[in-house]
C-alpha cells in the first residue's frame, strides 16, 4: 500500500483550502532532466527512489520504462526526459523516481536528480510563453523564477491522464502493427 | 453513573444504533444476536437493563423475555421491547411474557435514553 | 468522549444487512415455494423476519419509500406466519417479486434516490388483494364499522401508530381508562382508603398542609394502584413518581392499607398504591405516557380537579426527607435486583425458584450460542491477503539468498527456510480461507431464473441443486454469476423442451436441470445438466458452416459438433430472444470461464439431455504458475492451461508461407507463438529447434506453442493488477512479484494466440499486396 508517510510532505496541509488570493502559497518539489529545471506539486508527490530495475512491458511507448513493484502494487515508470522528446535515459542508481498520484492511479516519472522544495506564491506563476521549450507546453501549468533558475510547473494530471496513457498504448500497438 | 445494557437484535444495524447512543451515554453494553445468543452471554452476571427484538431466529423476543422472568437473576432486570408499530399484538405478547416496557422502532437516540431513564433508576 | 449521533454512520452496516436479508429472504422463499402444501411456519418467519428488520433500519433512516412498501410486504407475511391466509404458487410469486422491488428499493436508497412509488405500486396492491380478502373475510363476524379499522390497522394506518410516532414508544390507554363516572366514585371511596406514608397509626393522624404547590395551573388527581404483580414485569413506582414530579409540582400520597405483616410479605409483589396531586400545565397525555408501561398492570385514574381547593398533603416526592423515607420503604418491601435474595416465605415459592433454576441451567447447555460469526470490511481482508501475499515473497526472496550461501550455513538455512515455507503457506490458506465463501449466493439466484424463463417459455421445469456450500475464494464467487446465468439460461432455452415436445418424447412434462457444485483436486467443479433435448448437432453443423466457422465437408465427430457451441459468434437461437439471444452465447461464457483460469465442456447425448461442465480455480488471488525464460525476461504462464513443454527437432518444426511456424506434436501440428517477435524482445532464442516449446490450451486457437528459452520452475503467485496504474497490455493477463521482488508478468495465451493469428495475418496480407503488385495490375 502507498505510504503517506513521507519526510517531504510538509505538515501545513492547507494548500488544500481553496483561497483564491494572490499570496496564496504552494510547494513544489523541483526536479531536474539535463539542463533544465521542473516543479511538481508536492501534494501529489507519494514517494521518491531511486532507479532500480524495472519489469519492461511489450509493446508500450519507448518513454514507458516498465513496471516496478512499490511495496506490493505495480506502478508504471515513465521516462520524463523521453516523454518530452529528449531521448532515453541512460538510468543508473542515481536517477530518481518521483511517484505521483494523478486521480486514482499511481505513476513514476524518472527525472536525473530531485533539487529543491520550492515554495511559490500564486502571482509568481508566469504563463507559458508559447514555443520556449521543446516539449508540448500543454502538460506546463506554468513558468516561475526562482533565484535565476527558471522552473517549469508540470500538472501531472495533464500529463498522465488516462487519454494520453491511452495515446501512448495506442501509439506502441500502432508501432506494433508495423512490424 | 453508567448502566450495564444487554441490547439483543438480529440486525447489527439496530445493535449499532443502540450501542452507539447508550455507550455514549456512559452506559456499557453487551450485545446479542437472538435469544440464544443472549441467554448464553447474560449466564449468571447481572444488567441494569436488557433490550430486546421481538422478531428474532433461534429464540425471539418473547421466549427471550419468559426465560429471563424464570431466572431468579433476572427476574426483576427491566426489559424493554423494540417492536415497530405494526407489532401490537406482539407488544402485548411481550408485556405478558413480562417485559417491563416497549421502545417503537425507529427511536431518536433522545428517545431511546429517556425510556431507558424511565425503567432504571 | 460522546460522539455526535451521525445516522451516516450505521448505513454501511445496514446496506451490507440488507443485501444478507434479501438473499435470504429471496433463498427461503424458494423454499417456501418448494414446501407449498407442507409449509413449515419457521420459513415464514424467516422471511417475516428479514423483510422486518429492512423496515426497521428503513425507518431508522427514514427511507419512506422502503418503509411504505415493506410494511406491506411485512403485513401480507404476518397474515401468512399467523396462519391467516395460506400460501399458493400465484402469492409466492407474488412474494418473491415483491423481495425484488424491495431489493430495488434498498439499492435506491443506497444510491440516495427518491423512489417513486409507481416502483411498488403495482405489487403493492397485488400484495393488499392477498392481505386486505382475508381480512374481510376473518372479520365477516364484526360488522361493516369494525372492518374498516381493523383494515386499517393492519395496514398500520391507525391512530395509535401516529400517535406512537410521535412520542417514538407506545400507549396503551384508550381502551384500558375505565369510565370517569367510575372514576369518580372509585375517588372518593379511596379518598377515605388512603393510608398515609408509613401507614404507622401514630403518624396518620401527622396530616400537615404541605407547602403550597403553584395552585395557577391546573391540578390533577391521579390515582394509581398497581395490581400485585406489577413489580414482577420489573417496573418501578418509585421512578413513576420521579417521572411525575418532571411534569410539575407533585404531591403524592402512599396507601398502606393492602400492606400486609411483615412476616407475610412476598418480596415481589405490590402492596402499596398511590395518588398524586399534579399540578401542571402538561397535557393529560403526558401524564398518561409516565405511566404506559404499567397500564395494563394497574388501576389508574387521571382526573382534572376543577375547583382549586386546598390539598392536604402528606408528603413531596422529591423534596420532603418523607420522600427519602418512601424510597427506603419501597426499597425495602419490594426488593430490586440490587437486593439481597429474599428470605423464603413459603415452602411452595421456594420450591418453585428452585425448580426454575434447575430448567435455566438445563437450557444454558442446550442455548449455548453455536457458530458465532464477525463481519469484517472487505478490504481488512484484502490487506491482509495482500501482507501475507507480500509475506510469501519477502520469504522466497530471502531462501533465494540463503541458497547462494555455501556450506553448512546455506543448508541449515535452507532447512529452515523450508519450515518456515510450510508455515506461511498455512498461514497464507487460512487467511484465503477468510474470503472462501459457499457458492450458495450465486446458487440463490437460479431459482427464480429457472422459474421465470420457464414460465415465459412455457416449459415446466425443476431446478435441483446441490452442493451449495462449496466455497471458493470471493473473486471467483463474482466471476461465477454471469457465466452461470447463462448456462442455466442456454439449458432452459435450448436444452429443454415445451411440455408438448415432452409429451410426444415420451418424457415427462416437467424437465430437470441440475445445478451441481464440488471440489475437485483443488479446484471447484459446477455441472448444468438437464433432462432435455441434447445439442442438435445437424442444426449445429448447419448453423457453423452457414456462418463460416468450419468448412463444409469436412469430416468432423459428434464431440466436436457439440464443441461448436461454444465457437465465438455461435448461438443457435432462430431468433434473438431476450432469453438467451442478445447476441453472446455460449463462446462468451466460455472465453470469462478461460480468462479466470477455467475451463468448460459439454457432453450431449441427442434427445436425453446435455451436461456441462465447468471447472474452475478456488481462488483468483493466487495462482500456480510456470516461470519461463524469453531473453532478459521472466514471465509466468498459468499451470492450468499448460499441457506440456517440449524441445522440437528440426524435423518437426514446419514453416509456413505466411512467417507462421508450426510443430508436429505426435503428428498434431501445433501454431507456435513467437513470444520474442510478439513482445520485441532482444536476445532471445530465435530458433525453434534450439528453443523450448510450452504447449498450451487457448480457448479460440486450441493448443499452440509458446517458444521460449526455458523454463525456470514452478511457483504459486500471487496475481497483481497491472490495470490499477496503468492499461491493459495485450497478451499480458495481469502482474505478480517474484521473489526478488521484480515485477513479472503473467502471460495471457489466449491473447498471445490472437496476437500471433493477427501478425501471420498482416504478413499474408502484406506478402498478397506484394504480388499484386508483381502482377503490375
Amino acid at each position: 500500500m502507498p505510504s503517506t508517510h513521507n519526510y517531504l510532505m510538509p505538515h501545513d496541509q492547507k494548500g488544500a483550502d481553496i483561497s483564491e488570493s494572490a499570496s496564496e502559497t504552494r510547494q513544489y518539489i523541483s526536479f531536474t532532466i539535463g539542463q533544465e529545471e521542473y516543479g511538481v506539486d508536492i501534494m501529489a508527490v507519494r514517494e521518491i527512489k531511486a532507479w532500480t530495475d524495472t519489469t519492461h512491458l511489450p509493446n508500450t511507448p519507448e518513454y514507458m520504462r516498465g513496471v516496478l513493484n512499490l511495496r506490493g502494487v505495480i506502478v508504471p515508470i515513465f521516462d520524463l526526459r523521453c516523454r518530452f522528446g529528449m531521448g532515453l535515459t541512460q538510468a543508473t542508481n542515481m536517477h530518481v523516481v518521483v511517484i505521483v498520484q494523478v486521480g486514482q492511479r499511481m505513476v513514476g516519472m524518472l527525472v536525473d536528480a530531485v533539487s529543491d522544495i520550492l515554495t511559490i506564491a500564486k502571482d509568481e506563476i508566469q504563463q507559458m510563453p508559447q514555443m520556449e521549450r521543446n516539449i508540448d507546453d500543454e502538460y506546463l501549468s506554468g513558468l516561475v523564477t526562482v533565484k535565476d533558475r527558471l522552473v517549469a510547473l508540470l500538472d501531472a494530471d495533464l500529463l498522465f491522464n488516462q487519454q494520453s496513457i491511452e495515446n501512448g498504448v495506442v501509439l506502441g500497438k500502432a508501432a506494433l502493427g508495423d512490424k | 453513573m453508567g448502566l450495564r445494557v444487554l441490547a439483543v437484535d438480529d440486525s447489527k444495524t439496530m445493535r449499532d444504533m443502540v450501542g452507539f447512543t447508550l455507550r455514549n451515554a456512559g452506559h456499557e453494553v453487551i450485545e446479542a444476536g437472538d435469544g440464544e445468543d443472549a441467554l448464553g452471554k447474560l449466564g449468571n452476571d447481572r444488567v441494569d437493563l436488557i433490550i430486546t427484538d421481538i422478531n428474532m431466529p433461534r429464540m425471539d423476543g418473547i421466549a427471550l423475555i419468559k426465560e429471563l422472568r424464570a431466572h431468579h437473576i433476572h427476574k426483576s432486570t427491566p426489559i424493554l421491547v423494540l417492536t415497530t408499530e405494526s407489532d401490537n399484538s406482539k407488544k402485548n405478547e411481550g408485556r405478558a411474557a413480562g417485559a417491563t416496557g416497549w421502545i417503537v422502532k425507529p427511536f431518536s437516540p433522545d428517545k431511546l435514553l429517556q425510556v431507558v431513564a424511565k425503567v432504571c433508576p | 468522549m460522546p460522539q455526535e449521533f451521525d445516522l451516516n454512520q450505521f448505513k454501511v452496516t445496514y446496506f451490507e444487512e440488507c443485501q444478507d436479508l434479501l438473499e435470504t429472504a429471496e433463498e427461503q422463499l424458494s423454499i417456501l415455494q418448494a414446501q407449498l402444501g407442507d409449509v413449515d411456519v419457521e420459513t415464514l418467519h424467516a422471511i417475516f423476519r428479514c423483510v422486518h428488520s429492512i423496515k426497521g433500519g428503513a425507518g431508522a433512516f427514514n427511507f419512506t419509500g422502503l418503509i411504505e412498501f415493506s410494511h406491506i410486504l411485512e403485513t401480507t407475511l404476518d397474515l401468512l406466519r399467523e396462519g391467516k391466509i395460506q400460501p399458493d404458487h400465484n402469492l409466492v410469486d407474488c412474494l418473491i417479486r415483491s423481495n425484488d422491488v424491495l431489493g430495488t428499493l434498498v439499492h435506491m436508497a443506497q444510491k440516495e434516490i427518491e423512489p417513486s412509488p409507481d416502483i411498488w405500486k403495482t405489487i403493492a396492491s397485488e400484495l393488499e388483494k392477498y392481505s386486505g380478502l382475508n381480512i374481510t373475510t376473518s372479520a365477516a363476524s364484526l360488522n361493516e364499522e369494525d372492518v374498516s379499522p381493523l383494515l386499517a390497522s393492519v395496514a398500520g394506518y391507525n391512530l395509535t401508530a401516529e400517535e406512537e410516532e410521535e412520542q417514538g414508544w407506545g400507549l396503551f390507554l384508550e381502551n384500558i381508562l375505565p369510565p370517569s363516572s367510575q372514576m369518580s366514585s372509585e375517588m372518593e371511596k379511596d379518598d377515605q382508603g388512603w393510608g398515609l406514608f408509613g401507614d404507622e397509626p401514630e403518624i396518620e393522624n401527622n396530616t400537615e398542609t404541605a407547602h403550597c404547590p403553584e395552585l395557577t395551573k391546573p391540578h390533577y388527581r391521579i390515582r394509581f394502584v398497581p395490581e400485585p404483580h406489577l413489580l414482577q414485569f420489573a417496573n418501578e413506582p418509585l421512578l413513576l413518581a420521579r417521572e411525575l414530579k418532571t411534569l410539575g409540582d407533585c404531591i403524592a400520597h402512599v396507601d398502606v392499607s393492602r400492606l400486609p405483616k411483615l412476616a407475610d410479605i412476598a418480596p415481589d409483589v405490590a402492596y402499596l398504591s398511590w395518588s398524586f396531586d399534579l399540578y401542571t400545565d402538561r397535557s393529560i397525555a403526558d401524564i398518561e405516557e409516565v405511566f404506559e408501561f404499567v397500564i395494563d398492570d394497574c388501576q389508574l385514574d387521571i382526573q382534572l380537579v376543577d375547583n382549586r381547593e386546598q390539598i392536604e398533603v402528606t408528603s413531596d416526592v422529591a423534596d420532603s426527607p418523607q420522600d427519602e423515607a418512601l424510597a427506603d420503604l419501597a426499597g425495602d418491601i419490594q426488593p430490586r435486583e440490587s437486593t439481597p435474595v429474599p428470605r423464603p416465605q413459603k415452602e411452595q415459592s421456594l420450591s418453585k425458584t428452585e425448580n426454575k433454576k434447575v430448567d435455566m441451567a438445563a437450557n444454558g447447555n442446550v442455548s449455548a450460542p453455536m457458530v458465532s460469526s464477525i463481519r469484517v470490511e472487505l478490504d481488512r481482508v484484502d490487506r491482509l491477503v495482500n501482507m501475507v501475499g507480500e509475506l510469501v515473497i519477502t520469504q522466497s526472496m530471502l531462501k533465494q539468498q540463503a541458497d547462494e550461501l555455501a556450506n553448512n550455513a546455506g543448508l541449515r538455512m535452507t532447512q529452515g527456510f523450508e519450515e518456515l515455507n510450510a508455515r506461511t503457506r498455512e498461514l497464507q490458506e487460512s487467511v484465503m480461507a477468510i474470503r472462501m465463501q459457499p457458492v450458495k449466493s450465486v446458487f440463490a439466484r437460479m431459482p427464480r431464473l429457472v422459474r421465470e424463463l420457464s414460465a415465459k417459455l412455457g416449459k415446466k421445469i425443476d431446478l435441483i441443486t446441490s452442493g451449495e456450500m462449496t466455497e471458493v475464494d470471493k473473486t471467483v464467487i463474482e466471476q461465477l454469476m454471469d457465466p452461470l446465468t447463462h448456462m442455466i439460461r442456454n439449458s432452459v432455452d435450448h436444452g429443454v423442451e415445451t411440455p408438448d415436445e415432452r409429451r410426444a418424447a415420451g418424457k415427462p412434462e416437467r424437465a430437470r436441470i441440475y445445478l451441481r457444485a464440488e471440489h475437485k483436486s483443488g479446484r471447484i467443479q459446477i455441472e448444468v445438466s438437464d433432462d432435455g433435448r441434447g445439442i442438435d448437432r445437424d442444426r449445429v453443423l448447419a448453423k457453423a458452416e452457414e456462418k463460416g466457422l468450419i468448412e463444409r465437408d469436412v469430416e468432423i465427430d459428434a464431440q466436436a459438433i457439440d464443441n461448436l457451441i461454444f465457437t465465438p459468434g455461435f448461438s443457435t437461437a432462430n431468433s434473438v430472444s431476450d432469453v438467451s439471444g442478445r447476441g453472446v452465447g455460449m463462446d462468451v461464457v466460455r472465453r470469462n470461464i478461460i480468462s479466470l483460469g477455467g475451463r468448460i465442456s459439454v457432453f450431449s447425448t441427442p434427445g436425453e439431455g446435455a451436461r456441462f461442465l465447468m471447472s474452475l480455480p478456488l481462488t483468483l488471488a493466487v495462482l500456480d504458475g510456470m516461470i519461463v525464460k524469453c531473453g532478459a525476461e521472466k514471465y509466468i504462464i498459468p499451470l492450468t492451461s499448460i499441457i506440456e513443454s517440449i524441445h522440437p527437432v528440426r524435423e518437426e518444426i514446419k514453416s509456413l508461407m505466411n512467417g507462421g511456424t508450426l510443430v508436429s506434436v505426435r503428428g498434431q501440428y501445433i501454431r507456435i507463438v513467437n513470444l520474442h517477435h510478439l513482445f520485441n524482445l532482444k536476445d532471445a532464442i530465435t530458433d525453434p529447434a534450439e528453443s523450448l516449446v510450452v504447449i498450451v490450451e487457448t480457448e479460440r486457437y486450441g493448443y499452440v506453442g509458446i517458444m521460449v528459452d526455458e523454463l525456470l520452475g514452478q511457483q504459486q503467485v500471487v496475481i497483481k493488477s497491472l490495470e490499477e496504474n496503468y492499461d491493459p497490455i495485450a497478451g499480458v493477463a495481469a502482474a505478480t512479484i517474484l521473489g526478488n521482488g521484480k515485477v513479472a508478468l503473467i502471460l495471457d495465451v489466449d491473447g498471445l494466440a490472437e496476437m500471433e493469428h493477427g501478425a501471420e495475418k498482416r504478413r499474408k496480407n502484406k506478402s498478397l499486396q506484394r504480388q499484386v503488385f508483381l502482377t503490375g495490375e
